[in-house]
């Protein structure tokens, strides 16, 4: 499949872990979602693979549980609400280092909140969301292709690094159509996974296990995990970045808000404003060090997310104090579209530097 | 000299953290001699409870996991659909499987998941410090019910095997006891044919639920806890195959 399609992203995901060899699928309906399930429902069965209904999102995240110990590629697919449910058996994923992909098509909350696109679950996803210390992987990709092109990465950052990774899309994402093509890129040298629960026929019994009793035992179970997500903060790092070396102000902003951003920006340009953009691709592992770097010379930074800020936290720890740090952002549903954010950025390029700074 | 007895080597030869008395050892024991005649040991994966058997890998010489409180169901769906030829089976406690892991017994024996269940019923919550459990009988005192299990407030227990009796689903159930030689025969009957059913691919869950002994909790001696299943527990649950195939 080379060709340009027209497809929604939630079905685009779908194909794509298809292509990415997922061996079986578990999940549950919740809105705005819906269409991946339906999708898999349909193309798994097509190539002899395992798609299942689940009473629950954490019967779902249990099962994935179940095929990935076995060494199978395991996802999920669901949105906030149903996300939350799974945090138990992420953490158990986390602890036992086990691969897996979960697909957070992200709505407005808290509780039940609306079935309107959100980015309020950046916190959850980049925390760890469940109990312990531990870190998930969690990208966050802007365009129905990058939903596409980023899929195949996540099975393989799951498997290299025995870690769940999330993919964190939202309602905008999941539902609008775009033309994308389907490309398969070079896969990546993986460790065998000689871990796995294939029946201890010819050799010593294998365990899965996330419980570390012996005294020092979690200690050192968790100092190994700390080593890992060192590792994957130092290799995995993705951003993207524009006209950020003259620029005066600064915007941070992912996933879809990253769109608005863009467009604001050049806008911006437009009109003589010094402004450009980071964008990080991969949420956690986050870019400071890039982000760092941008704020050595002095800027104004102008965080937009599709929440109260969240990211915006990640964005001053990267910052450091070096320069001051603004945010603008819409919970519940609301779009911070690219003309508001044009106002935004008109407003802070004639605001004297001295007065951004105590703002 | 002829050998009579001796350990099965599914079982490890390690002492168990288990209290004297408890009728998890007798438990382990039937799982891994089914295992051992039936020679699946090669295809196997186990699957732990969160629970006083929470280490029953340490005991259990196959490949096994340990999972969230009561997801053992999932987590064998998960097993078994993405590798039909091996054999998977959970073994849960009654906190587990019949408090927090409800939902996902009740749905993996509706979807007729081809997995075997062992269910341990020994009335109380062990790990925690001897709780009440959903199959505490009534007037039975725990720690969590000092005056003894009172209907009014706590309900009747819950008798798991009935519930999945009903389903069609479920292809085997029957309730067996480790409470003398006797019951301890039949209920390795059960066990290993729990495991046959699988083998033989027989569409389905076999689900054998084991009344044992917590003498810890049930504040009594071994021998008297032997008794009290036979005297008490049996009569809240009888023993017996509930349903079977053909
Ligand atoms: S507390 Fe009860 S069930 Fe747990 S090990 Fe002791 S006797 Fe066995």
């Amino acid at each position: 499949m080379s060709e340009r399609v027209l497809i929604c992203g939630n079905e685009a995901m779908g194909e794509a872990a298809v292509m990415a060899g997922v061996d079986a699928y578990f999940g549950y309906p919740i809105t705005p979602q819906n269409e991946f399930t339906a999708y898999m429902a349909k193309r798994m069965p097509e190539e002899g693979r395992i798609f299942l209904q689940t009473e629950s999102e954490l019967a779902a995240i249990n099962m994935v549980y179940g095929a990935s110990a076995t060494g199978k590629r395991a996802m999920t697919s669901s949105s906030s609400p149903g996300i939350s449910l799974m945090q138990e058996g992420i953490s158990y994923l986390a602890g036992a280092e086990l691969p897996a992909v979960v697909v957070n098509v992200m709505r407005g909350g808290p509780g039940l909140g609306n079935i309107a696109p959100s980015q309020g679950d950046y916190f959850q996803a980049t925390r760890g969301g469940g109990h312990g210390d531990y870190r998930t992987i969690a990208i966050g990709p802007s365009t129905v292709q990058e939903l596409i092109d980023y899929m195949q990465l996540a099975f393989e950052l799951a498997d290299e690094y025995r870690t769940p990774v999330t993919i964190l899309a939202d309602g905008i994402l999941g539902q609008m159509m775009e033309p994308v093509t389907f490309r398969k890129r070079k896969p990546r040298k993986l460790p065998p996974k000689d871990w796995a629960l294939t029946g201890a026929e010819g050799r010593g019994q294998n365990i899965v296990r996330s419980l570390w009793l012996k005294e020092g035992a979690l200690e050192n179970h968790n100092y190994k995990l700390q080593e890992k997500y060192k590792k994957i903060e130092k290799n995995e790092v993705i951003c993207e970045q524009y006209a950020v070396d003259d620029a005066e102000i600064v915007l941070v902003a992912y996933g879809v808000a990253a769109r608005m951003v863009k467009a604001a920006v050049i806008k911006a340009r437009k009109h003589g404003i010094k402004a450009g953009w980071i964008r990080p691709v991969t949420l956690w592992p986050f870019p400071t060090e890039q982000i760092s770097k941008a704020a050595e010379d002095f800027k104004i930074f102008l965080t937009v997310e599709m929440s109260l800020g969240q990211m915006v936290d990640d964005v001053k720890l990267a910052v450091e104090g070096k320069c001051p740090v603004l945010f603008y952002g819409r919970p519940g549903g609301g779009i911070p579209g690219p003309e508001q954010i044009l106002e935004k950025i008109k407003q802070l390029s004639i605001t004297p530097k001295a007065t951004a700074i105590k703002s | 000299m002829k050998t009579v007895f001796q350990r099965t080597p599914t079982l490890k030869n390690c002492k168990t953290h288990y209290c004297p008395g408890c009728g998890h050892g007798i438990a382990h024991r039937l799982v891994a001699e089914a295992i051992d005649e039936l020679d699946i040991r090669g295809k196997t994966i186990g699957i732990a409870p969160v629970g006083c058997a929470v280490l029953a890998y340490d005991y259990l010489d196959v490949d096994m996991v340990e999972v969230a409180h009561g997801r053992a169901p999932a987590v064998a769906t998960g097993m078994k659909r993405t590798n039909p030829d091996k054999i998977i089976f959970s073994y849960q406690g009654d906190g587990d499987l019949a408090a927090i892991g409800t939902a996902e017994i009740i749905h993996a024996a509706h979807r007729g998941e081809h997995i075997t269940v062992i269910f341990i019923n020994n009335a109380v919550f062990g790990m925690t410090g001897g709780q009440m459990a959903p199959t505490t009988i009534v007037g039975q005192k725990t720690a969590t019910t000092p005056k003894g299990r009172n209907i009014t407030t706590e309900g009747h227990p819950l008798k798991v095997s009935e519930l999945i009796a009903s389903l069609p689903g479920a292809v085997f159930v029957e309730r067996v006891s480790v409470s003398n030689p006797a019951q301890i025969r039949k209920a390795k009957k059960a066990i290993k044919h729990a495991f046959e059913l699988q083998l033989n691919k027989t569409a389905g869950l076999a689900f054998v639920e084991v009344l044992s002994p917590c003498p810890t909790y049930w504040r009594m001696s071994p021998v008297k806890a032997m008794e009290w299943i036979e005297d008490e527990m049996t009569k809240v649950f009888p023993l017996g195959r509930l349903k079977d195939v053909e």
